[in-house]
């Protein structure tokens, strides 16, 4: 089935919030920020910019009505500074004017004061000083400290992990409209619209019930707008409020990239032990995780990088250790993995390291110590239907591992300045939201007399594919065209207290939802044809391609006769259907607990050229087997596999955030963040999925795919490593990323940089 | 009152007197309300906002496929500006059948340029089609979801499914395209229409404007937020300004002359023969159609692409304040960070330079954090000419390790005279590191540029003598 969308994308007709026709009188609204990452707010002076042409008012703190507070998980983020500011990019004062350019022109008339704080931009530091964020925390199973005894080989690493933007190709934007009675309607570009109702509520002092939330899609999210999106919608919230008028804010590209957060950079401590085998028997790790100056998500995603630092591997002794640190940055978030991928990249290095040490081939210690069956997470939970070695067999049989890497060593023995690298990344991710109670979801389901469907669900369609997969899952579970179904705007008035479109499981939720909605349905149907018929065992009845068929027998009504009679007879043809994930819990005490409904497995294998002169490199083929359980829709999850590879080959190589000692974010604009574009993503891309695999937990076998296939863009650090060791097989490389071709060539030539350096 | 621009709107034609500054992206958005075309980063990097602008050729109009984020409004006087909404037929083009077809589309945001890319890329004047154009076209568009896989197979269908090859050139071609559907039945009369819209009065000139803008692809990144509110020069109303000859020994470039003008000309792909491949890296298709050789060079960036390699092949620029003229070498025009031998009344409206001889080689280098459309961390270009295994004269140019784009003096003259053997490259590498000064910025480190300055002279001469020197060499010394 294609994208219910895509018709409409392509013809430029799908709307955005800011494509909607504009009410009369709506205003335009710019923020103005802080230019400063740490400092106390002497003066605000806003008289200039009151005084532009077109410009109604401009807000700032004072004129929050109700508590000026968004924080999510902690209360500690004000919509508006107050009287200090903690990073470069914080929301201070909110401009409206009549047009858009008279807004923005009026914010730069802005004049405020700071008295300068010291700056913290390093984790460690912050760490150091005692600046964290909610409890550390730590996993352990097994005993680490006297496993080392057994280890024929330990080594020690460190990691500096980089962060990414999203960049999402629609900005953040909001569109708030005065109803009447004190109620807004916004139109957010949000992936969590109950939480942007909740936090709009708070800042006006208003009932949840006063505030609506109304989304058709996002132009992009990859969890930037999870919480993210938050703030503009209140801002754009209060604008309404204060005005009476329709407000619209929409965030220019430079001014988003400075002011949103990003995926969450870490530095990290690894230690790792082996036997001679290769065996790994205990692993150490400590994350500090660089949250920037609010809590926003961080928790939560230093809580999934735990989860994930074993990866796809069991190691009996284990320790983990992740510390949340209060940075001058802005408040890192949400970003596909969620966490988890930093903390695979640095069970990934130690790998490498040992391997490098042991003179093994990293695929091999790889793939000695993939999960089996029986094996227990770190957290306790224990597995069975574990796929690790099964998807890593497949992949290195179908693509050839062997030859590939026998091409690999001809190829380098023949070549100098050109080196070939390869590598082979396992993922294990597991599905769920850590924290328990988010795994809920509602779906509002309402039959027509004419036979066509409305599906309302709390999930954000965000190009992911959402509408596309609910309406595929309710067309199935009425035995109906996909043609009758229509898949709502998601709406705060129609699906309350949704979780956030996040964590992978939205159509796992939703779609489960959807499917008990139009079970209630469909079970009203069937008792009442069931009596209209005069059969007795109503359980025989089942719709099949618009037919009502009793065992295998045709009754000669179809699914249209069948709509209209009930309602001739008074038959509920609306449902709301509630989805609890069932069997998952988590004990933070202990932490240990049954997070997860299931995991996604799966393993890449890469090969990349290196021109070792130039330090650049070209990413040859990336091949992927991955396991779906029983897809929804190929093409939907294709796109999932292979875009959310892209990001992740990004943050492992071109993507470099750029942040100065004052806080500053140098890398602001696409001209000096550079993501993935044609050419560098490979033509040689292929992606098999599993065959004959199931998934109870999933809807109709399905297994979530949105975050996972990020994570085989690890690989491709280490081929490029790889690619590296070949031209300088005695040089001591490190673990930071991204692998920039700046970090590329001076890891290459670090004697003849030396030589250079000593002649100035 | 400015003048009104008369264009015609994909089907309408359209008399604004609206500032000749203003954006095309913003003028459609916000006072057309044609919102299919959207804004993604207004920097012409995310090709979210392309749109076709068609100009009349001799009987014929060709379409190219530009960022309408910085492209002013005054420029589409007697052009037809074609936007998405023209590509609402009655069904599918078979440009969008195959984006929905294979899932090409996800969010839908960066959908729209892709169409117009593609669009575009059908609409070439001539020559067949092939999967590498498909990626030549979708260059300028950046699209976070999908990774391009679907996007390239897309592309593959439209190969399939579209015959443009061999229907010719010009509007032979067009009217093929209208007959699939590519484009609407109404583009067979535009090149009548735009014939009959009288051309434009010049504009005040450059000493009254505040802005005079060229390509506008570095400009408007820079000050797109006060240019609409400003006089400007549209030097792209000067069409004399356009175009490449060459007499004799010379070769006279109109400094309005495109990236893709230049790579594109058999003249200057019989002198600088990998141009296209050197091109690739300096920016996308949907750019190179907008950014000029003259604007390149007046932009004054450190790290100019085209302004490197002009530098090199020792371009001597032709300046004109619109009473007199005068002529200055390039190697002279840059006076420090954005200072130039320039008054503002002047423009630049030729550059020349001689056509190298036979045993003269020309050879570009670009090192950047990706491959294709990004600034350079360094760049370099050499102009080499030899003689039974010594350099006669040597021309070498550096971008990004000075304030200005560098011409190497001293390396150049050091290497006059000398044997090609890597004792040479090695001492050049010496002379380059003492005439330059690379700083720390977000194209890379000092480091970084210095070891760059080695590896891109290291490359030079194993790329243009690869019989007398190896890269080997270079490592088995050390």
């Amino acid at each position: 089935m294609k994208h219910i969308d895509a018709a409409g994308h392509t013809r430029g007709e799908s709307q955005y919030v800011d494509d909607m026709p504009q009410p009369v009188g709506m205003l335009h609204a710019a923020v103005f920020t802080s230019p400063v990452a740490h400092g106390r707010i002497i003066s605000l002076n806003l008289e200039e910019a009151v005084r532009c042409d077109g410009v109604i008012t401009v807000l700032s703190a004072k004129d929050i009505p109700g508590e000026n507070q968004i924080g999510a998980l902690i209360p500690d983020e004000l919509l508006l500074a107050e009287h200090e500011v903690h990073f470069v990019g914080e929301p201070v004062a909110l401009v409206l004017a009549k047009s858009y350019e008279q807004a923005h022109r009026a914010v730069a008339k802005i004049q405020v004061e700071i008295d300068e704080l010291p700056v913290v931009t390093d984790p460690r530091q912050a760490f150091e000083s005692g600046a964290i964020i909610g409890p550390a925390r730590t996993f352990a199973l097994g005993d680490v400290d006297t496993a080392w005894q057994e280890c024929a080989v330990v080594v020690d690493g460190q990691c500096e992990i980089g962060g990414q933007e999203h960049l999402y190709l629609e900005t953040q934007r909001c569109r708030a409209i005065p109803l009447e009675d004190g109620v807004l309607r916004l139109y957010s570009s949000t992936q969590s619209p109950y939480a942007v109702q909740k936090a709009a509520a708070r800042v006006l002092g208003v009932a949840h019930h006063k505030i609506e939330v109304d989304v058709k899609r996002l132009g992009g999210g990859f969890g930037g707008k999870e919480d993210q999106a938050t703030a503009w919608s209140c801002l754009t919230a209060l604008a309404a409020h204060c005005t009476g008028k329709a407000v619209e804010l929409v965030l220019p590209r430079h001014q988003d990239m400075i002011c949103t957060g990003k995926r969450h950079p870490y530095s990290a401590d690894f230690r790792i032990g082996l036997n001679q085998a290769g065996k790994i028997l205990a692993y150490d790790v400590k994350h500090y995780q660089n949250a920037g100056a609010a809590a926003d998500l961080s928790p939560a995603v230093l809580e999934r990088t735990l989860f994930h630092s074993t990866n796809a591997y069991f190691i009996p002794n284990v320790r983990i250790f992740g510390a949340s640190c209060r940075t001058n940055l802005p408040p890192n978030t949400a970003f596909r993995g969620f966490g988890g991928p930093q903390g695979m990249f640095v069970i990934e290095s130690a790998i490498a390291k040992a391997a490098e040490k042991m003179n093994k081939p990293r695929e091999q210690i790889q793939r000695l110590n993939l999960l089996r069956d029986g094996d227990t997470f770190p957290y306790g939970q224990h597995l069975d239907d574990v796929r690790a070695e099964r998807t890593w067999d497949e992949a290195a049989q179908s693509f050839d591992l062997n030859k590939i890497k026998q091409a690999t060593k001809t190829y380098n023995d023949d070549h100098f300045e050109s080196k070939k690298g390869y590598a082979v990344m396992p993922i294990c991710f597991g599905i769920s939201f850590t924290a328990t109670f988010l795994n809920q979801a509602g779906a509002l389901v309402h039959v027509y007399t004419d036979g066509s469907v409305s599906v309302s669900t709390g999930g954000i369609e965000m190009g992911q594919g959402l509408v596309t997969n609910i309406a595929r899952i309710a067309a199935r579970a009425f035995g109906i065209s996909e043609k009758r179904i229509k898949v709502e705007s998601t709406n705060t008035t129609r699906v309350a207290n949704m979780s956030p479109s996040a964590a992978s499981a939205t159509t796992d939720l939703n779609g489960h939802a959807t499917i008990l909605a139009a079970g209630q349905i469909t079970d009203r149907l069937k008792s009442f044809a069931a009596n209209e018929l005069g059969l007795t065992d109503k359980s025989r009845l089942t719709i099949v391609h618009e037919k009502l068929l009793d065992g295998n027998r045709e009754t000669g009504w179809d699914w249209q006769k069948l709509v209209q009679t009930a309602y001739l007879n008074r038959i509920d043809l609306s449902a709301h259907g509630f989805y609890a994930t069932p069997g998952v819990w988590f004990d933070k005490q202990k932490e240990k607990g049954n997070p997860f409904a299931y995991h996604v497995y799966g393993a890449a294998v890469f090969e990349v050229t290196l021109d070792c002169l130039r330090g650049t490199y070209e990413i040859d083929s990336a091949k992927i087997v991955h396991d779906l359980g029983r897809p929804i829709n190929k093409l939907v999850d294709i796109g999932q596999v292979e875009g959310g590879l892209a990001q992740g080959l990004g943050w492992m190589t071109l993507e470099e955030l750029s942040f100065d000692e004052q806080g500053r974010f140098l890398s602001n604009s696409l001209a000096s963040y550079k993501v993935p574009d044609a050419y560098f993503m490979p033509d040689d891309l292929q992606v098999k999925f599993l065959q004959n695999v199931d998934n109870p937990a999933g809807p109709y076998g399905a297994k979530a795919v949105g975050e996972p296939p990020l994570m085989y863009g690890i690989g491709v650090f280490f081929a490029i490593r790889a690619a590296m060791r070949a031209f300088r097989p005695d040089s001591d490389l490190t673990f930071d990323a991204p692998m920039t071709p700046e970090r590329v060539l001076l890891g290459l030539h670090e004697q003849e940089r030396e030589v250079l350096v000593t002649k100035i | 009152m400015p003048a009104e621009t008369t264009f015609i709107l994909n089907h309408d034609t359209i008399s604004t007197t609206e500032s000749p500054g203003t954006l095309v992206l913003d003028y459609l958005r916000r006072k057309q309300k044609l919102v299919g075309t959207k804004e993604g980063c207004k920097e012409g990097d995310c090709g979210a906002c392309v749109v076709l602008v068609g100009e009349l050729t001799g009987a014929s109009v060709s379409y190219k496929p530009v960022t309408s984020c910085l492209m002013p409004l005054g420029e589409l006087h007697g052009k037809h500006l074609v936007t998405i909404e023209a590509l609402r037929l009655d069904q599918l083009t078979p440009v969008q059948q195959a984006i929905v077809d294979e899932g090409g589309s996800q969010c839908g945001f960066c959908t729209p340029g892709i169409v117009m890319s593609l669009t575009g890329y059908l609409l070439q004047p001539a020559g067949g089609l092939d999967d590498a154009g498909i990626k030549y076209a979708l260059g300028g568009n950046l699209c976070r979801c999908t990774g391009y896989g679907s996007l390239k197979r897309a592309g593959g269908q439209i190969l399939q499914e579209v015959d443009a090859g061999s229907a010719g050139s010009g509007q032979d071609r067009v009217s093929n395209l209208i007959a699939q559907q590519v484009v609407p039945d109404y583009f067979s009369q535009i090149p009548a229409r735009l014939r009959s819209i009288p051309p434009i009065q010049r504009g005040n000139g450059a000493a009254q404007s505040a802005y005079i803008i060229a390509g506008g692809t570095d400009l408007y990144v820079q000050r797109g937020g006060e240019i609409p509110y400003t006089e400007v020069e549209i030097l792209n109303r000067r069409q004399e300004l356009r175009g490449i000859s060459v007499e004799g020994e010379h070769v006279r470039v109109g400094a309005l002359t495109t990236f893709e003008e230049f790579a594109q000309n058999t003249d200057i792909q019989k002198i600088i023969p990998r141009i296209g491949e050197y091109m690739m890296r300096n920016a996308s298709w949907q750019i190179r159609n907008r950014a000029t050789l003259g604007g390149n060079i007046v932009n004054a960036s450190p790290i100019g692409d085209m302004t490197a390699l002009l530098l090199a092949l020792d371009t001597t620029l032709t300046l004109e304040d619109g009473l007199k003229k005068r002529n200055v070498a390039l190697r002279s025009f840059f006076k420090g960070y954005k200072q130039l031998d320039k008054t503002p009344a002047e423009v630049l409206t030729e550059i020349m330079f001689s056509v190298p001889d036979s045993g003269t080689r020309v050879h570009f280098e670009k090192v950047s954090k990706r491959k294709t459309l990004d600034i350079a961390s360094v760049n370099s270009a050499i102009r080499i000419k030899t003689a039974s295994g010594k350099i006669v004269r040597a021309d070498l140019s550096f971008g990004g390790v000075a304030p200005i784009p560098l011409f190497m003096q001293n390396t150049c003259d050091f290497l006059a005279g000398k044997q090609i053997e890597m004792k040479t490259v090695l001492a050049a590498i010496d002379v380059a590191h003492s005439e330059s000064a690379p700083i720390s910025d977000i194209r890379g480190s000092a480091d970084y540029k210095r070891l760059l300055v080695r590896q891109l002279l290291i490359a030079h001469f194993t790329t243009l003598f690869p019989d007398q020197l190896t890269v080997k060499d270079f490592y088995e010394t050390h």
